[in-house]
């Protein structure tokens, strides 16, 4: 359906034609939709855009791990060098000292951020730790609108019945605090595993902890999906589709579903930092990802106990977390304002 | 019934009804209650109304904001379903229709809605807004695109335009996209609700020619709804004046302008300002004071009496009935205007009447017509 952009104007119009007015300019470019426009004016926000790189530039990094660890660090994520001796400008040194505190950072390849207090390097464990935080990120935010999408559009289109079980269980979910949900679910089945009969998730992984924290926050994006279909099938474009014969499941996913669209994509980013943040707070209550499995939050339990010696055990991981969130939240905030500026999408806890 | 004679001047000799509504009425239940929702009322939204429009005719429908005329045509093209009566269409039975059942109808039977902006989906591009109903009605892919053009060249749009959104188009352009939407399928029957009243004067011209001449090319029946009498004047065979879900006057419009028997119409008739300020201001109105009132708790006898100048006791106690003039004109009124002593002796009830009406037709009356 793309049009012939050299078309001449007004050739198409035969003088035959039987109404004189047809369009106010002869020109014909291709429409400028709503994502187009939105694109505009993201572009013109540097801010955003500078912060959508820092997010990027950590996701690139956390991908490359693999690549640091072999060919740099010439070590993985999860051995120890407890007992062994390196050499620090010419001098040798233990990686954990005899007091049991590790070396600090070497800014040379191997233990260029220093090692934990088993003796395993926090470079590595850091990008690795990244990681598995952004993918269980990643993973919670898919099924969060994925779910939230169906039941918020099925809940606000059929009204009645179907809407008043699923508000219901949205309710429900919302009633509990976040942190209080994730954590009696993740200590739960973290054990036993996830077992639903032909579904069946093994305890102790990270798709679990996914599951988890993108359970949590389906109703926190379900209920403004629900809100927004409750106003938008009222419109006469619903009607029109009605009549034209249209099933109740091509007007949901073809009518309604671009119209909601928008908010979803707003969503995104907001739901993205708040389920790695979650993981990171789960994690570090023992809740979420476990030893020996890296992730910043287990990386900032490990490290809390040796404080005073080792301070960037805490500190380093909670940097990476903070830069990360940062950077999504800032270019999350020019999405929105460029997809709706008048909108006022926000998690309230 | 006599109105068949009056149908169409396009249409043959014997025209043929395309879709008959019969003593169809939609209540709306009120809900109240706190866990158990109970009927505490009802809106008598279109209370008992019998009409037909028959093939290449245009069937006006007039009255006030609440009269019912926007439900009547939701209900006719079943997006709301009728409490009482039956819709035939083409002679089949289309009151309780499902969907599936209701696909080859709906191919033949169009609507066009009032608000232009909020009919069309503002994320698609008109393309796609226009190839919906070609690839239900199973049109080969191939050949959606070039009968888009088509459309919009129909309806007086730059077909270069289809990639465009809604929202890049003037009120008049959308309603013109909302037709050629309606016209995709090569419907016999188009029902527009209000199509011009969101349209400045000048557009609403236009898009009214067009529709004309849409229906002389395609011999397209209307059921044109509208608030407006000068608007419905314009296209109309005939018109039918609803007042709280009641058919008043049901009439061919040169008769209707010329001798309205019912006082609403009269009013209604009144109410269309004149151009020339000085004839405007020296003719004599037949003024209606007040709101409707509610059609929750609609007034007993005649729907009209509490604002009628003319009304009476009897109107009070007993609901007239649709009376059968011998020219063919309907109308529910004890005391009509207008009408002669011949006429009130060969006057009848007429069958469309509502069946809560009364027996009583109008008697000569010693006052004559104003």
């Amino acid at each position: 359906m793309a049009t012939d952009p050299a078309a001449v104007p007004g050739t198409e119009f035969s003088p035959g034609l039987p109404v004189g007015l047809a369009s106010d300019e002869g020109e014909a470019p291709p429409g400028i939709g709503p994502y187009q426009l939105a694109w505009r004016r993201l572009r013109r926000n540097r801010v955003a855009l500078a912060f959508g790189g820092l997010f990027l530039l950590m996701v690139v990094l956390c991908l490359l791990a693999p690549v640091y660890a072999h060919d740099i660090a010439h070590t993985g994520p999860n051995d120890p060098h407890i007992t062994d001796v390196i050499k620090i400008n010419g001098k040798p040194t233990n990686v954990v000292s005899t007091l049991g505190i590790p070396i600090g950072p070497t800014w040379h390849g191997r233990f260029f951020l220093g090692a934990d207090a088993t003796g395993r390097d926090i470079a590595v464990r850091l990008l690795y730790g990244g990681r598995n935080s952004l993918q269980i990120g990643a993973e919670a935010t898919l099924l969060t609108i994925l779910l939230a999408t169906i039941f918020g559009i099925i809940a606000g289109y059929f009204r009645g019945v179907a809407d008043g079980l699923i508000s219901r269980a949205f309710d429900l979910i919302w009633a509990y605090p976040v942190y209080l949900l994730g954590i009696a679910l993740g200590v739960s089945l973290q054990v036993g595993g996830l077992d639903l009969g032909l579904f069946k998730i093994q305890g102790n992984t990270l798709i679990l902890t996914a599951l988890i924290i993108g359970f949590i926050y389906v109703p926190y994006v379900g209920k403004p999906v629900r809100g927004q279909v409750l106003g938008l099938r009222e419109r006469e474009f619903i009607d029109a589709a009605r009549q034209q014969g249209l099933g109740s499941l091509r007007i949901m996913f073809g009518e309604l579903l671009p119209n909601v669209a928008s908010t979803i994509i707003v969503f995104i980013p907001l739901i993205l930092a708040n389920a790695v943040l979650t993981e990171a707070g789960l994690s570090f209550l023992g809740a979420g990802v476990h030893d020996p499995n890296p992730s910043w939050g287990t990386m900032i339990t490990d490290g809390i106990k040796l404080v005073p010696g080792a301070i960037h055990l805490v500190l380093v991981p909670g940097l990476m977390l903070v830069l990360t969130v940062l950077g999504i939240n800032v270019f999350g905030d020019g999405v929105r304002d460029a997809l709706d500026p008048r909108a006022k999408v926000r998690i309230e806890h | 019934m006599s109105v068949a004679s009056a149908a169409g001047a396009s249409a043959a000799s014997a025209p043929t009804p395309l879709l008959e509504v019969d003593h169809v009425k939609v209540y709306f239940p009120i809900k109240s209650g706190l866990l158990i929702d109970r009927t505490v009322g009802r809106v008598h939204a279109v209370d008992d109304v019998t009409l037909t429009l028959y093939e290449g005719e245009t069937l006006g429908i007039v009255g006030e904001s609440g009269c019912g005329k926007t439900t009547l045509i939701r209900t006719l093209i079943r997006l709301l379903a009728p409490t009482e009566g039956t819709i035939r269409f083409r002679g089949s039975d289309i009151t309780s229709a499902r969907r599936k059942q209701l696909t080859p109808v709906r191919q033949q039977m169009q609507m066009v809605f009032q608000d232009p902006q909020a009919s069309l989906n503002p994320r698609k591009r008109v393309a796609q807004i226009l190839a919906t109903p070609l690839i239900l009605k199973g049109v080969a892919r191939r050949d959606v695109e070039p009968r888009v053009r088509e459309l919009l060249k129909r309806v007086g749009l730059h077909p270069e335009h289809l990639n465009r959104f809604p929202h890049e188009f003037s009120g008049g352009q959308r309603q013109r996209i909302g037709i050629a939407r309606a016209l995709a399928v090569e419907p016999r029957l188009i029902l527009l609700d209000e199509p011009v009243s969101a349209l400045d004067v000048s557009i609403q011209a236009q898009v009214i020619n067009l529709l004309e001449e849409l229906q002389q090319q395609f011999g397209l029946s209307y059921l044109f709804v509208a608030h407006d009498l000068s608007v419905v004047r314009h296209v109309s065979d005939r018109i039918a004046v609803m007042y709280l879900g009641k058919v008043m006057e049901l009439s061919r419009s040169q008769e209707l302008y010329a001798k309205p028997h019912h006082p609403y119409t009269a009013a209604l008739l009144s109410a269309i300002p004149i151009p020339d300020p000085r004839e405007n201001r020296a003719r004599e109105r037949e003024v209606v004071g007040g709101e409707p009132p509610s059609a929750i708790d609609p007034p007993s006898g005649c729907r009209f009496h509490t604002r009628c100048p003319r009304a009476t006791d009897i109107c009070r106690s007993i609901e007239p009935p649709l009376t059968e003039y011998a020219n063919g004109q309907l109308a529910a009124c004890h005391h009509p205007l207008n009408v002669g002593a011949d006429e009130l002796r060969t006057a009848s009830r007429s069958e469309t009447s509502p069946h809560s009406a009364g027996q009583e037709l109008p008697e000569a009356e010693p006052v004559t017509a104003s």
